[in-house]
């Protein structure tokens, strides 16, 4: 039954991901005029015009373009960067671990703040605490990343003359220094997760605690602990563990503001230089990759939410 | 269906009546809005300052001391006092009527965003959500591939294909709003499509149209209202990131976000007020928004609360 369900999910998967491709290669030549031109007039990229386009393959007919770019991609063939000359698959590669481990610890504080925050707030409905909790959850949903960066930069050096250390570790070199450093971005990073997912648990506490086998357990004369946290929370989890998969494109999309304002060589960080030099494979070949892991990532999840709850119908 | 009432001695002696009936329609506007404030007092902190944001957008240049763009002489990187009460930048210029100016950035582009992105997702969700089938498939699938790309990277990937520039930015996330919101629309299109009176319509003989125009969208404009609501907040935001990250509205013309970078951040450290100022004021309107969405969607929708 579960691999019934998986598959049938997967089958629904794929048409979105050949969606998605299509929009991943169409975007570059959605260009109003000749990319090529465009692109010869702004950076020295090829001698000529013709040798541009041949090298990108502009010169043949759009769907042929479009299965030729699929072959390659699944050979594993991303191109290479019209800028450093390096295979786009061996630059995500060596990018791909700090956008994943930046993301991985943003997530985490996402949590460590939304499911404690969130119980309380339901449990204690409508009192201060819970009107505090929402409102500054708000807070964190309104608060754009980058000022709170700035902030955290600016006022803890002009108050105690602290500032965070510049250039980045490698986790070779020192493995503490290599986490500490990437603490402060993650928590900027999780909190607008955080804020959205405290929000989610909150509701579906609430929606829990009206059910009846919570009145039966209060019936029985369980304490409020035991109710909270083993017959509600365990429920109540279920949907927000599942919903971590709907944020993840809002982690990666905050990564490429993180890792722009603290300087960490990440994916992000490379998709948002090749924006600026207008590098298309590179821009394709990041965009297909985080958009693969998004799909794969949910689907992962999804098969989570099947064997999570038993109540799922496959 | 609604009944006629002939007014037997002409208009003049119904005249009253209708007057009656304005004022004490304008008694109730006034009375839900004192309702609004007691039930939800975070709700009207949030309107409070939504309306301010619009004051702001729609009489800067009375609200505003300087223009924009204007070198004080002598003011270069004043901290905040009686004269500047925001401080000046590293070009002399008033913090103060930048930040007022700024909010003319953002109301448009916050506005011409979700409007744009209400009609998108209103005909995509509804028509999907009505007429099902392999319609509702293929459409929902284009709609998974679209929610699938984290906004910053799709919009960033537009940005660097069109150039930066207000109009871009607002047709690139007008598209991404639209489609997180035509979700929700084609939810609450087909719990009202399978309502008995919607069945009742259509055993009548309503055409489509009618069945779409007179009962379904009067019963789905409540969720599209906080829809809109919260969307205003997250254009304003993301407009702020794209300005920040340099794919916005172009210098000079001061749009928050791009406030915060360059300058804003050069001078961070010796005068901390370019970069603390307009943070505030994007923090301030995003949550005024979303206090109010929440508010009224409580208020009017209970069958999304909690959702987001």
């Amino acid at each position: 039954m579960l691999r019934r369900y998986l598959a049938k999910r997967l089958l629904v998967a794929v048409p979105s991901l050949l969606i998605a491709s299509l929009i991943v290669f169409t975007l570059p030549r959605l260009i109003p005029g000749d990319v090529v031109v465009l692109m010869l007039a702004e950076k020295a990229y090829a001698k000529d015009i013709d040798e541009l386009r041949a090298k990108l393959g502009l010169d043949r007919p759009l769907p042929v373009q479009y299965v030729e770019w699929l072959g390659k991609v699944a050979r594993g063939d991303l191109g290479e960067s019209l800028w450093t000359k390096r295979p786009v698959v061996e630059e995500i590669g060596q990018r791909l671990p700090i956008t994943s481990e930046l993301a991985l610890l943003g997530l985490a504080v996402a949590l460590i703040i939304a499911i404690p925050v969130g119980v309380i707030s339901a449990a204690r409905q409508d009192t201060i605490a819970d009107y505090v909790a929402r409102s500054v959850a708000i807070l964190g949903l309104s608060v754009p990343a980058f000022w709170l960066a700035t902030l955290l930069i600016v006022l803890p050096a002009i108050w105690w003359g602290w500032r965070p250390v510049t250039g980045f570790v490698e986790f070779s070199r020192d493995p503490i220094g290599h986490v500490a450093q990437l603490l402060l971005p993650a928590a900027i990073l999780g909190i607008a997760v955080g804020a959205a997912l405290m929000r989610l648990t909150r509701g579906m506490l609430l929606e829990v605690l009206r059910q009846d086998y919570v009145r039966t357990a209060w019936a029985k004369g369980l304490g409020e602990r035991v109710i909270l946290m083993k017959h509600a929370l365990r429920n109540a989890v279920i949907p927000v563990v599942t919903l971590l998969g709907t944020q993840l494109p809002q982690i990666i999309g905050g990564t490429v503001i993180i890792e722009t304002v603290f300087g960490l060589p990440g994916m992000s960080r490379f998709l948002f230089d090749a924006i600026n030099q207008r590098d298309y494979p590179v821009i394709q070949g990041v965009n297909l990759v985080v958009v693969s892991l998004i799909v794969l990532v949910n689907l992962a999840v999804d098969a989570l939410y099947a064997v999570l709850d038993p109540r799922i119908r496959y | 269906m609604s009944i006629q009432v002939e007014a037997p001695h002409g208009v003049s002696q119904a005249k009253p009546a209708i007057e009656r009936a304005r004022a004490s329609a304008g008694a109730q506007v006034l009375l839900a809005c004192a309702r609004f404030v007691r039930r939800k007092p975070l709700g009207a902190l949030g309107a409070v300052i939504v309306v301010a944001l619009l004051v702001m957008a729609v009489f800067a240049e009375r609200l505003a001391p300087y223009d924009y763009d204007e070198s004080i002489r002598g003011a270069r990187m004043k901290p905040p006092s009686a004269a500047h009460w925001l401080g000046t930048d590293n070009l002399s210029r008033d913090m103060w009527s930048r930040i007022v100016y700024g909010a003319r950035v953002s109301v448009t582009v916050g506005v011409a965003t979700v409007g744009l992105a209400v009609l998108l997702a209103t005909a995509v969700g509804v028509s999907s959500g009505y007429f099902g089938g392999v319609y509702d498939l293929i459409v929902q699938r284009v709609v998974d591939a679209w929610l699938s790309f984290p906004y910053l990277v799709i919009v960033l990937s537009v940005m660097a294909v069109l150039g930066p520039g207000l109009l871009n930015v607002v047709l690139s996330l007008a598209v991404i709003i639209a489609a997180v919101n035509s979700r929700v629309i084609r939810g609450a299109t087909i719990g009202v499509t399978q309502t008995t009176y919607v069945e009742a319509a259509r055993a009548l003989g309503c055409g489509h149209r009618r069945i779409i125009l007179r009962h379904i969208l009067p019963n789905v404009a409540a969720t599209v209202i906080i829809l809109a609501t919260i969307g205003l907040g997250t254009a304003i935001l993301a407009e702020s990131a794209l300005s920040f990250l340099g794919f916005g509205v172009p210098p000079p013309y001061p749009a928050w976000g791009a406030m915060l970078s360059g300058s804003g951040r050069t001078y961070m450290f010796r005068a901390p007020w370019m970069a603390i100022w307009p943070g505030v004021a994007i923090s301030l309107a995003v949550f005024g928004f979303n206090m109010l969405g929440d508010a009224l969607r409580d208020v009017l929708d209970p069958r999304l609360r909690g959702a987001r």
